[in-house]
């Protein structure tokens, strides 16, 4: 396995997911070349890069929204590259979508539940849920529609934990809101780590990732192109991986 | 006292009406698709309620017990394995996918029943009628229709905003991309929807079918009807489509006894008044 992961001796011998030289296209535009990345049991991986390098492909592919060769991406060991995405949801793998995606005609406690309609047994339920973002208790009988940005990503995370994932999936949460708002994300995450849930962050607010992640991926046109730890990175090497200068 | 008649009888048909809407209008609902064979499967559940009725000795209200589960079998299996797979971006090849449908249950149906006229009889209840005050009576069976008609609404109305089930469709409906994320195989939900749409189109094939005459050529002019009701109504509206049924049986009450010609005319016109003052129908849910 060309990476490095092992090296910095924080993913263990049977990573809860591996990705192996994955490729995944948009149409037929190539978006992934050969991406490997791997993610323990409980640890919250982050994947930054620039507009276009290939982020949200990955979390698709991952998630079953993509094709992707069966090998490609291993989850527990099993095979599930190009999955139908319900089959991947049922295994535990939840994707928060970018931009959300809720459900307009279904109110905020309805778009919690049906998260949770596979009926994955674990430690999320509504009223957790509820514990953990308060204001969607206030305003659970709402159209979703009717939240604020930051309240919107709130309940898509909620309805992602609903399903009681194995391995948490986020595109872009902080896309959009402002920064107090995304501080306040950012600090429910460690409840959800707490667990046992994996988090793989896209994100394009590199500083806010690194906060949140013990390793990071970085992708520049669709490769890895630095990868280790969060704590080990100069600013100087990010830079560089991320605009590829 | 005359008027009142009149008008109750458009309320009482409107009833059948929008039970020929109601199962059209969840199709679009929940997977923007236009089922052109609808009229005919209506026809066609009268044909089943005809055989199960003359094969068992049954009579056409207890053969619902078998037509409902069949018609819902036969919708599970009609969306898993030809409607699934012309759902898309493109709105075309449902429409001439269906609108082929329509013509292969017709000629089915010609072939194996001939164009003989049919009726399915249910004895008594037929001509029974209840005097509501002096001058004014309803027909049991109509009466029935009716109440089975808004029963068949709230019931729809309960599946769909009180189940899961019910939420699986929404969701569905406004982001199938994402509903398969939350583990929902959206040919399975699509399917589960058709089978539901036909158990009220077996409902409604039955009604039709003690009401009036019906032979293999009728499907498309029930379709117009459900079509006009659901379009009144507002589309993706289940309270609305019943309004728009009973508009339309009123309005063609009316024509009628102001001129016996002009019964079907007079529903078009109310169906055009509406869709000229009101594109959007009396009370609509969709967002377009």
């Amino acid at each position: 396995m060309p990476d490095s992961a092992q090296a910095h001796g924080q993913a263990p011998a049977a990573p809860l997911l591996a990705v192996t030289a994955l490729d995944a296209f948009y149409g037929d535009i190539q978006a992934l070349f050969g991406v490997s990345i791997e993610i323990a049991r409980g640890e919250a991986v982050a994947v930054i890069g620039a507009n276009g390098a290939g982020k949200s492909a990955l979390l698709k592919s991952i998630a079953g929204l993509l094709r992707a060769r069966p090998d490609a991406i291993a989850f527990e060991g099993a095979p599930i590259g190009g999955m139908p995405a319900y089959a991947v949801a049922a295994r535990g793998i939840a994707l928060v979508p970018e931009g959300r995606g809720l459900f307009a005609s279904l109110s905020v406690e309805e778009n919690l539940l049906i998260g949770g309609q596979l009926g994955r047994p674990g430690p999320w339920n509504l009223q957790r849920i509820y514990e953990l973002f308060p204001v969607l208790a206030e305003r659970r009988r709402l159209p979703s529609t009717s939240l604020s940005g930051g309240q919107q990503q709130m309940a898509a995370i909620g309805r992602a934990l609903m399903a009681n994932p194995k391995l948490l999936l986020c595109d872009e949460i902080s896309l959009g809101l402002a920064p107090i708002v995304v501080r306040d994300i950012y600090a429910r995450l460690p409840a959800i780590r707490g667990e046992g849930t994996s988090i793989i962050l896209v994100e394009q607010d590199v500083v806010q990732a690194l906060k949140a992640a013990s390793r990071v991926y970085c992708l520049q046109e669709g490769r890895v192109a630095l990868t280790g730890a969060a704590k080990d990175l100069t600013r100087e090497e990010i830079a560089a991986a991320y605009f590829g200068i | 006292m005359d008027w009142v008649n009149v008008i109750l009888q458009g309320v009482l048909v409107g009833g059948l009406y929008a039970m020929f809407a109601a199962g059209l209008s969840l199709i679009f609902g929940v997977m923007r698709l236009v089922n052109i064979a609808h009229g005919d499967l209506i026809v066609m559940a009268a044909y089943v309620a005809l055989v199960v009725t003359q094969t068992l000795g049954i009579g056409p209200l207890t053969s619902l017990i078998l037509v409902v589960p069949i018609m819902a079998v036969i919708g599970y299996a009609l969306q898993w394995f030809v409607l699934n797979r012309t759902l898309g971006d493109d709105l075309l090849p449902p429409l001439l996918v269906t609108f082929g449908l329509s013509v292969i249950i017709q000629n089915g149906l010609l072939t194996l029943f001939t164009a003989d006229s049919l009726k399915l009889q249910s004895g008594d209840i037929e001509v029974a009628t209840i005097r509501l005050v002096e001058g004014v009576y309803v027909g049991v069976l109509p009466l029935l229709q009716f109440v089975v008609a808004v029963a068949v609404i709230a019931g729809l109305q309960f599946v769909f905003y009180r189940t899961a089930l019910g939420r699986a469709f929404r969701a569905t409906a406004d982001d199938p991309a994402v509903a398969q994320l939350m583990g929902l195989d959206n040919r399975h939900v699509f399917a589960l929807a058709m089978a539901l749409s036909l158990a009220v189109v077996a409902i409604t094939g039955v009604f039709l079918a003690v009401r009036a005459n019906f032979d293999p050529s009728q499907g498309p002019a029930r379709l117009i009807y459900g079509f006009e009701a659901v379009i009144i109504g507002g589309l993706g509206s289940l309270w609305g489509t019943l309004a728009g049924g009973l508009i339309l049986g009123v309005a063609q009450a009316i024509g009628a006894h102001i001129n016996p010609g002009w019964q079907i005319l007079a529903g078009h016109i109310a169906f055009l008044f509406v869709l000229a003052v009101r594109p959007q129908g009396l009370f609509p849910k969709v967002r377009t």
